[in-house]
């Protein structure tokens, strides 16, 4: 059975389906469907909706919420997700897990409402100060922004490290058919590093401070162990007939799924293109895009904005196949159409 | 003559606290950063609440709370060590948990946080320690520098036309719905340290009786930053501090009165 669901709903319930109690946040367009929703359902169970002063408050509070083992998410937009950056390395360095959503509104600056991926250095890239890494899943539909959402819950404890789900507003704004079942959940480690008080323990401790000798060294080392884990592990990524595809058209999100419409377009067209869609932006799924620049003779990357993952895919294929670029930094009405996308796929087919 | 008289056990009339861990101080000679330190932990021996408290240090001289305080401690970044503890708080409603932050990390970059976190009237205690200047980064100006007080950032002095007023915490928070108990101590000496002790404890205790926020500012001598001995420093809190920022209690709620 399914329902008609908004997408920024759909992350709402599944956080609660997740087990998530906690939600602290500051309202900002196009996300506010997450905190109004957590507002009214979070009192009926027993959560904890608290509206903060601002990001940095926001973010501190899911620190301090995430600290004491429970699971905690906030989303944001912009500016917003920019003032939670600081509070974002204390938690990857402290290895507090929680869940960041961006429903990504363009920029810079105040920029505008309308989608765009304009933050997609800013969420691969770790975004804030100090040497981490964040694992970063873009959904492309309502289904994965609820399907998704689990997963973030489930891989930032397993690793103890935040998670952003990187959507945008169009995804977070429209509705559509929804499976409510939960996917698949994971067996998870106990919290025994939660301050919690130290009753029949020892005291703990939760900090990203390493002044000893070589202590932090040591402390980043550790972490990179960790990311190569999650890098061997948690990669994700979807293929619409690249099989034979001449031409491979790269894009995550909302740009995925306008150029899948294309793509298969083309297809009636009868030219050989296909789509690569990364799941995981972080880690990136670069030794499959490896792969395929074996067979495929170009690549056309599409994204809403002025060229971001277009670099990590030039790593990914290297120099030898041709890699055009389409990108549509956001407007009001700057979202491309399908037949936008398929005059590209026209232009650059090889 | 005496030497009839049984030998006394010498005894420590104040032992260290259980709470306190036994360990030497990383602070500079005459700082009062360890005073405060043991205030707090005696607090939380006379509730006998070790084992159900949760620190929130601050980014200061005072970022090593975990070193001397046996209780869990979560480090919070610069300045939120009052949100991290309001999600400490909902989380944890049966817990003590409790934050140690110096002026510039409470009274700068942290004011946004500690006035909605009293606001929200939060069952936290705050110890504030306001020592008029950044003693971490080298001794800067900080919002509760005294005017004309050199600093390594107002060489010349603090000069109100530039920088504006120092800040009086505890007198402003106190306004605010949401805190149950608001004072203002020093402990430049003995009578100031046991006076000091009380509030602080009045401090857990609006907590556990769930009256609401308890702040308390401490005036804290830093002789390192100051360029001034140890003595100095001393007289200084008594000559310059304290007849700016009076000691005293600002608020005392008896009971959770809300509006
Ligand atoms: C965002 C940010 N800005 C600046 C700093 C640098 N910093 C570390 S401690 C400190 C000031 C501490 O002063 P205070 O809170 O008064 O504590 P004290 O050392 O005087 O006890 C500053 C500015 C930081 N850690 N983070
Ligand atoms: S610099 Fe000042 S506040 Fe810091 S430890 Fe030394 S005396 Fe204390
Ligand atoms: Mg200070």
């Amino acid at each position: 059975m399914k329902k008609l669901i908004k997408g920024n709903d759909a992350i709402a319930m599944a956080a609660i389906e997740a087990g998530c109690r906690f939600y602290y946040g500051y309202p900002i367009t196009p996300q506010n469907d997450i905190p109004e929703y957590l507002a009214r359902e979070f009192p009926k169970i027993g959560g904890t909706f608290l509206q903060a002063e601002s990001e940095i408050g926001a973010i501190n509070m899911i620190l301090g919420s995430a600290a004491a083992g429970k699971r905690a998410m906030i989303s944001s937009s912009g500016p917003g997700i920019s003032l939670m950056q600081e509070g974002i390395s204390y938690m990857s360095g402290s290895e507090i897990p929680a869940v960041i959503v961006n429903i990504q509104r363009s920029g810079p600056g105040l920029g505008g409402i309308s989608p765009s991926q304009g933050d997609y250095f800013q969420a691969t890239r770790g975004g804030g100060h100090g040497d981490y890494r964040t694992p970063v899943f873009a959904p492309s539909s309502v289904q994965e922004m609820y399907d998704l959402t689990f997963l973030a819950f489930d891989v930032a404890d397993e690793y103890r490290n935040p998670v952003v789900v990187l959507a945008d507003g169009m995804l977070g704004q429209m509705k559509e058919p929804l499976d409510l079942r939960h996917p698949p959940q994971r067996e998870l480690p106990e919290k025994t590093w939660a301050l919690t008080g130290c009753a029949g323990r020892k005291p703990q401790l939760l900090k990203s401070l390493y002044l000893g000798h070589r202590e932090l060294d040591k402390h980043c080392w550790d972490l990179w162990k960790k990311y190569q884990r999650i890098i061997s592990r948690e990669i994700r990524f979807e293929e619409v007939e690249t099989k034979d595809a001449d031409l491979v058209v790269v894009a995550f999100g909302s740009a995925a799924r306008i150029s899948k419409t294309a793509v298969k377009d083309a297809r009636k067209e009868g030219l050989k293109v296909g789509l690569f869609r990364p799941i995981s932006l972080w880690p990136y799924p670069e030794q499959r895009l490896e792969e395929l620049a074996k067979t495929a003779k170009a690549f056309l990357v599409v994204e809403l904005n002025t060229g971001q993952m277009v670099e990590d895919v030039k790593m990914s294929v290297g120099k030898d196949k041709p890699i055009h670029f389409y990108g549509r930094p956001p407007g009001a009405d700057a979202l491309p159409m399908p037949i936008e996308i398929l005059d590209q796929i026209r232009e650059v087919y090889p | 003559m005496s030497q009839d008289k049984p030998a006394r056990e010498p005894r420590l009339v104040n032992p260290r606290p259980r709470t306190l861990i036994d360990r030497p101080s990383h602070f500079c000679p005459g700082c009062h950063h360890g005073i405060i330190h043991r205030l707090v932990a005696e607090a939380i021996d006379y509730f006998n609440v070790r084992e159900r408290a949760i620190g929130v240090a601050s980014v200061g001289c005072s970022v090593f709370l975990y070193d001397f305080m046996d209780t869990d401690v979560l480090e919070a970044p610069h300045g939120r060590a009052s949100a991290a503890a309001t999600g400490m708080r909902r989380a944890l409603p049966d817990k003590v948990i409790y934050t140690y932050q110096g002026d510039g990390d409470l009274a700068a970059i942290g004011t946004a946080e500690i006035i909605h976190t009293a606001n929200r009237g939060e069952t936290i205690s705050v110890v504030f320690v306001n020592n008029t200047n950044y003693g971490m980064t080298g001794g800067q100006m900080a919002p509760t520098t005294l005017l004309g007080q050199k600093t390594t950032t107002t060489p010349y002095g603090r000069d109100f036309r530039r920088d504006g007023y120092p800040i009086r915490m505890a007198e402003m928070l106190a306004t605010l719905e949401g805190v149950a108990f608001s004072a203002r101590g020093a402990v430049n000496k003995p009578a100031n340290v046991r006076r000091t002790r009380e509030l602080i404890r009045r401090a857990f205790e609006v907590q556990l009786k769930g009256i609401g926020l308890g702040f308390v500012e401490v005036l804290s001598a830093c002789p390192t930053d100051w360029g001034l001995k140890p003595l100095e420093a001393i007289k200084r809190v008594e000559e310059e501090l304290i007849p700016y920022y009076p000691l005293g209690i600002f608020k005392d709620k008896k009971e959770a009165d809300h509006l």
